[in-house]
């Protein structure tokens, strides 16, 4: 996302699984399971409409993500508004943690497997095209892989600072990397760093444990910009 | 390779129209042709990047490499040189070798031509430094067929001598059908087999000398074209 430039949307995406929790909470299913496919339709959305049409992506982004949050907000009750818009990592049960372990598992392996096609992508489509990569097929899966780490993550962070940590991370690693190798290592230690010792400090505290997460993550990166700058 | 009847719309306005020529293996072809004259999209089609009517075919056994005119790189991107090269090829070796073909060798006497640019991000080379690379990268996976956007775009003038140098000697190497998209004359004259003048449409096409002539210029530039003709670089 942050090497495509395309922090903000990872951020807006996700708000989409705010409607799609509620409508799971509302029928009694797992909640992650309505993050999910709240999040896998949106993507194929933005997939398709970028594909297929002139629309400017950022506009659509700014109109189709807040009204999603807008809607959520309405259909959600009252009592599970604030943890699926900030998370608890307290409700976080052991399905929950397999499911996750899953999920995450998943998602670096395929992670792992498109990232060539990726990067070469960020360099210039045209060169990736130019060697018969299915630029549009490795797209669709890019967005599902953001879905897949924005659902596991919405338990844990909630819908309006998942995105926090889609981006917080790769941007601190992308301050101090030199090479590719490098910042994929990074972001995954600098990502996990901020994420236990935000809950250490949240329970030691009795802070709420996603602000405080988001918040160290931000430290390491106000570290990281004048590490840089130097 | 014979392209027929090719012609490309972008939003009901047509770019390129009904374009037809052929391009013998191992030959050099130069396409020229004022700014906006379709040459980009033309390549593009050839390389089918974008949707376009009529036929492009290229002989079964071609292997094409691309050398795009500009890449618009973030300078911040933290992808080295050599982790580019490595998405093609994963030998260092045959890495190594490319780089010395465009002029990255071990312990050179200038830091621009030395194989320590492999450690540098590629958003930091220069114009000159980063045109070499995506030669480079076009000369892994062994192509017989090299298509080059304007080769000089952004190049200073001793670099510029190396990249048609370069093209010249890699010919004079192997079984390579070279296309390249050009503005100066003198160049064409001097390297292309054939040519194909652009303007929307096909202007001229055959051996240099005999297809540039002064009506195929002013169809291409207007009036004005012997000074375009005889600037020197």
């Amino acid at each position: 996302m942050v090497l495509r430039r395309m922090s903000l949307v990872g951020d807006a995406l996700s708000h989409v699984a705010l409607p799609g929790i509620a409508v799971a909470l509302a029928i009694g299913v797992n909640p992650m399971l309505g993050a999910l496919l709240a999040l896998t339709l949106a993507a194929v959305g933005i997939w398709y409409l970028s594909d297929h049409s002139e629309i400017y992506p950022e506009a659509l982004v700014g109109i189709f993500f807040t009204a999603s949050l807008a809607a959520g907000i309405l259909i959600t009750p009252e009592v599970e508004l604030l943890e699926a818009l900030f998370g608890d990592i307290d409700k976080i049960g052991p399905i929950d943690a397999i499911f996750t372990f899953i999920g995450a598992v998943t998602i670096f392996a395929v992670t792992m497997a498109v990232s060539k096609k990726l990067l070469l992508m960020v360099v210039s489509k045209d060169l990736a095209k130019s060697q018969k990569i299915k630029t549009s097929k490795i797209d669709l899966i890019y967005l599902l892989l953001v879905c897949g780490v924005v659902a596991l993550g919405v338990k844990f962070l909630g819908t309006l600072l998942t995105g926090a940590m889609v981006i917080i991370p790769a941007v601190t690693a992308k301050n101090i990397a030199g090479n590719i190798k490098a910042y994929q290592i990074l972001s995954v230690v600098l990502g996990t760093l901020a994420t236990a010792a935000g809950i250490l400090i949240a329970s030691y505290f009795k802070f709420p444990s996603g602000p405080t997460i988001v918040l160290t993550a931000i430290s390491f990166f106000i570290f990281s910009f004048v590490f840089k700058k130097r | 390779m014979t392209v027929s009847g090719l012609s490309v719309e972008f939003d009901n306005h047509t770019v390129l129209d009904d374009i037809s020529f052929a391009v013998r293996r191992d030959s050099t072809m130069a396409i020229i042709g004022p700014n906006g004259a379709g040459k980009s999209v033309l390549f593009r089609s050839l390389l089918n990047l974008i949707p376009y009517k009529g036929t492009v075919s290229w002989s079964e056994d071609t292997r094409i490499g691309y050398v795009p005119q500009k890449l618009a790189i973030d300078k911040e991107l933290p992808l080295t040189v050599y982790e580019f090269l490595s998405f093609k090829e994963k030998s260092r070796d045959k890495i190594l070798e490319v780089m010395g073909a465009v002029g990255f060798l071990k312990e050179a006497n200038h830091i621009h031509n030395d194989t320590r640019v492999l450690k540098t991000r590629i958003g930091n080379l220069s114009g000159g430094e980063l045109q070499r690379v995506l030669i480079a990268y076009a000369l892994l996976g062994k192509p017989n067929v090299l298509l080059f956007d304007e080769p000089t775009a952004g190049v200073d003038i001793a670099g510029e001598e190396t990249v048609y140098g370069l093209i010249h000697k890699l010919k004079a190497d192997k079984d390579l059908t070279i296309i390249f998209i050009s503005h100066e004359l003198e160049v064409v004259n001097k390297y292309a087999d054939s040519v194909l003048c652009l303007n929307k449409e096909k202007v001229c096409f055959g051996p240099p000398k005999t297809a540039i002539d002064k009506e195929s210029l002013e169809k291409m530039y207007g009036e004005e074209t012997h000074i375009y003709h005889h600037h020197d670089h």
